[in-house]
């Protein structure tokens, strides 16, 4: 009786096993495969000396160079920013501290590219509004601050992407055991001594954890650099990517040139998650308390009202002046006038919403490709982590291996790796469809959905299974009646993870689009650079209503749930 | 000779008085427990007397220096007290070695290097810890790390070492194997211990006195022995080890057990202090009642379990319940006999206290 049962489940295993290997091999690996294949293996051998050579090229060279010189900046300045802001927001007696943490974490939210565009607005050399009101008023002869380098591409780099490390060490902060410092307090130390012996090296890790993920976001970021850097000829590897790409057509030469950017990418990324793994598995302290009193709260005395002028000074010149700017030149008739009345209005705004077909394609295409996007990835996610988690299937660290790869397959690699796969090679020709970008979507949002679906499922004791099994279910009713409402959350999260990035997606768009296929990020960007300014301003407008109403509202629902 | 001396001690959050008027001494080399369920201002008395809660009122000396009082707005920061503590969770740094974490208080003293290494290695020594010096704690299982903690607060030789439940996340037996270890190093470095504990054995078993107290409020102040046999309240007999209560009313004259018709026996007669009540409680100890008696006081065997040692007996006398043990070897009624029992120390409280 029970050897009958053991095998039948052992075939609905099995199944679900293959069906999991086989979306990750076809999505993922397959076109990560053929990037390896087409940099390595020329005229049917392996030549690992065209590879050099084409690093070996001052275009490529100097893009590597590039984007280790913007990573470098970038982790540097976002760690210290982050922080302190994180120290400052949890361990000091500073006003208003809840919401001031809830405004860093915004950057989260907005998508970089168009922050970009307001810094360029900004700050460009000659148009720029803050460097012509220098100029104008103050008698300059140049820009004071010029946005097209390295520096501004930094800042602006920065200013989005420190949440990564400050959400990670106010976590450890918050969840530190505060006897921990109150035992260096009893045993004489003053609160620098303890800061700089105790606090600061507990929680190293998941400082460098933090400066880790933004250095490999970094790496493979496309939208700041593009709007920023092209101008002055600055390519990190995505542009570069993108540039051979877009120029040529897709010749053999450019393909090759990418592959072999995108491989110096994966390997990359790959290094920084090893060593992320690497370190949070070694400096993993256990600094979690059980129960506890409030952590000590350093009094900031004379230096409370400057610091919080301080924070207000950067929430309000870092978020509030680029979304107000994106907002009024979206208003402008035409870009350059002056910000008065009489050249304001909605005009622009209902411009792309009703009449102008580009924008309307691609707000109709973002949503309609988020959607498709989130639903697939969520049930393949749901599937592939009950196998990675739960299951005892002999198979099983192949899937992990395969489960791991999304993670460190950046935008541009999977744009790459797409059109191998998917332009006829092996008889499906999806290129120039809203099919292919779909299929990256899925490739690229795959890791979001593993890591929300996984962490839920490890939620769900296998006990909770076993006692249904006991109480007469079968392995399929324990499945829909206990593990799937309990995960319910964790699908919930992945969708929306899945759903709103999507709405602003621009790497993987961008490699991808056809005149009919472009996605909202695609419009902002191609727009801006045919000089539609105002227009995609507009656009860029209407995306941050779409993406901050939809956060808010997952916001409200996911908190309204957990309280 | 008063060493730590408490004077009026309260302390409010809000609304809620956590901790009402405490007085008391602790005299030098004294161990002095805090004993009591939890919320009932055990913990936030230690941390005042630490230095990591500021007085709502009152004042702590240590000999005759003033280390906190908020009528003086006099408040001497933690790290100026030179007291050894150890907390619940441990609190050894996970970053440095158990030879580092000892070191520590001595480094931020500014000793010379042959100081903190003689002291170190003392206080090491004292703690069986010599060993696993160059170890990182977190190898140390919750014994070896509950060392580490106490020989850092060992390290700088303090006169008052302050322990908040310092036991309760290790494992039953080697609880009881550190209850011994830690008076051996009162005996060897002389310190006074301030020890808060939830566990009536552990106090018991370690203190000169023990102070019990529920909801901020003192309930009595007595050595171990005396706490047990002579409860100021029925709340502290029946929070230090096992007791029975058995609700009793007036009827006419007689004192009748609720809901049974028999009334209590001659020799259970209630004193003059529970006349004026309309129902009152008989207190007794599991362990201090006999089988037998056939005018003593009577009820039902409704349970007997065999505990190793003891025989656990529940015996139902009108609506209430008794619990009687006795040794294996006396022999007893069996379940749903009726039997007579005879109590050796009668206690009578009136009210919920």
């Amino acid at each position: 009786m029970s050897g009958i049962t053991q095998k039948r489940n052992f075939g609905a295993a099995q199944i679900i096993l293959f069906l999991s290997i086989a979306v990750l091999v076809i999505v993922v690996a397959v076109p990560v495969l053929l990037i390896f294949f087409n940099a390595f293996w020329v005229g049917g051998k392996f030549n690992i000396r065209d590879v050099l050579k084409i690093i070996g090229e001052p275009d490529t060279y100097q893009a590597l160079v590039n984007s280790l010189i913007i990573a470098a900046g970038t982790t540097i300045g976002s760690t210290i920013i982050g922080t302190f802001f994180a120290w400052l927001v949890t361990r000091t007696d500073l006003p208003y501290k809840r919401f001031m943490k809830s405004m860093f974490l915004v950057p989260f939210m907005l998508p970089s590219f168009i922050g970009a565009l307001a810094w360029k607005m900004l700050l460009s050399p000659r148009a720029g509004f803050i460097n012509r009101f220098f100029m104008a008023n103050f008698g300059l002869s140049g820009p004071v601050f010029n946005i097209y380098s390295y520096a501004g591409i930094i800042l602006v780099e920065v200013m989005y992407l420190f949440p990564f490390v400050f959400i990670q060490v106010c976590g450890a902060l918050e969840r530190m055991d505060p006897t921990l410092e109150e035992s260096a307090r009893i045993s004489g130390a003053g609160l620098f001594t303890i800061t700089r012996k105790i606090t600061i090296p507990l929680v190293l890790p998941s400082i460098l954890s933090g400066a880790l993920l933004i250095m490999l976001y970094s790496m493979a970021h496309f939208g700041t650099v593009a709007v920023l850097g092209i101008e002055n000829g600055i390519f990190n590897i995505p542009t570069l990517i993108y540039q051979r790409i877009h120029q040529s057509a897709g010749s053999f030469a450019s393909i090759r040139t990418g592959t072999v950017l995108a491989t110096v990418l994966v390997v990359t990324a790959a290094f920084i998650i090893w060593l992320q793994g690497k370190i949070l598995s070694k400096g993993h302290y256990q600094i979690i308390a059980g129960k506890s009193f409030r952590p000590m709260e350093l009094k900031l005395r004379t230096l409370r009202v400057p610091l919080f002028v301080l924070c207000v000074a950067y929430i309000g010149f870092t978020i509030v002046l680029p979304t107000v700017v994106i907002f009024l030149v979206g208003g402008l008739k035409t870009y350059g006038l002056p910000f008065t009345w009489e050249n304001l209005s909605l005009d622009n705004y209902k411009f792309i919403l009703f009449d102008y077909k580009v924008t309307r394609d691609a707000i109709w295409n973002s949503v309609t490709l988020g959607l498709a996007a989130a639903l697939i990835t969520m049930f393949a996610g749901v599937m592939i982590s009950y196998v990675i988690v739960k299951m005892k299937v002999r198979g099983k660290g192949f899937l992990e291996f395969l489960g791991m790869l999304p993670f460190s397959v950046p935008g541009s690699v999977i744009a790459l790796g797409v059109i191998l796969a998917w332009s006829g090679k092996f008889g499906i020709n999806l290129y120039n469809t809203v099919w292919i970008i779909l299929v990256a979507y899925i490739a690229r949002y795959m890791a979001f959905s593993l890591r929300a679906n996984s962490a839920a499922l490890e939620q769900v004791h296998d006990s909770l299974v076993e006692a249904a099994r006991a109480c007469g279910a079968t392995m399929w009713q324990a499945l829909k009646d206990i593990v799937l409402p309990l995960v319910r959350p964790g699908m919930l999260a992945a969708f929306f993870l899945i759903f709103l990035p999507s709405l602003r997606e621009l790497t993987v768009s961008i490699m991808l689009y056809a005149p009919t296929t472009r996605t909202i990020g695609v419009a902002i960007y191609t727009l801006n650079e045919d000089g539609e300014t105002v227009v995609s301003a507009a656009l860029a407008g209407i995306a941050l209503v779409l993406i901050v109403t939809g956060q808010s509202l997952v916001n409200y629902f996911t908190g309204k749930s957990e309280g | 000779m008063s060493h730590v001396r408490l004077v009026n001690v309260t302390k409010r959050f809000g609304l809620v008085t956590a901790v009402d008027s405490l007085n008391l001494e602790v005299s030098k080399g004294e161990c002095f427990s805090m004993l009591g369920p939890s919320g009932c201002g055990k913990t936030t008395t230690l941390r005042m007397v630490a230095g990591f809660e500021d007085l709502s009122e009152g004042e702590i000396y240590v000999g005759d220096r003033l280390i906190s009082s908020p009528g003086k707005n006099y408040y001497l920061p933690p790290e100026k007290r030179d007291f050894g503590m150890v907390f619940q969770a441990f609190a050894v740094w996970p970053h440095l070695s158990v030879y580092e974490n000892v070191a520590f208080p001595l480094r931020v003293r500014k000793l010379s290097a042959s100081e903190i290494e003689k002291r170190t290695t003392d206080a090491l020594r004292s703690t069986n810890l010599l060993n696993a010096a160059k170890d990182s704690p977190a190898d140390l299982s919750g014994g070896g790390k509950q060392r580490v903690a106490l020989a850092r607060a060992l390290a700088i030789n303090p006169d008052v070492m302050l322990l908040d439940e310092p036991l309760s996340s290790l494992d039953p037996h080697l609880r009881e194997e550190m209850r011994f270890e830690i008076k051996d190093l009162q005996r060897q470095y002389g310190f006074s211990i301030i020890y808060v504990t939830h566990d009536q054995s552990e106090a018991m078993a370690l203190s000169d006195r023990i102070l019990v107290m529920k909801l901020g409020v003192v309930q009595q102040i007595d050595t171990p022995f005396n706490v047990y046999n002579d409860p100021a309240n029925k709340f502290v007999f029946s929070f230090i080890g096992l007791s029975n209560f058995l609700e009793i009313a007036w009827s006419g004259d007689k004192p009748f057990p609720r809901g049974s018709g028999a009334p209590l026996p001659l020799d259970l007669t209630p004193p003059d202090a529970m006349r004026k009540a309309k129902t009152f409680s008989l207190a007794s100890r599991p362990s201090e009642i006999d089988f037998g008696g056939e005018d003593g006081l009577r009820g039902v065997v409704t349970r007997k379990s065999f505990l190793g040692e003891i025989i656990d007996y529940q015996i139902k006398i009108g609506e209430g319940e008794m619990r009687v043990q006795k040794s294996r070897r006396t022999p007893g009624p069996q379940v749903g006999e009726t039997c007579g029992l005879s109590l050796r120390r009668p206690f009578w409280y009136t009210g919920t206290e």
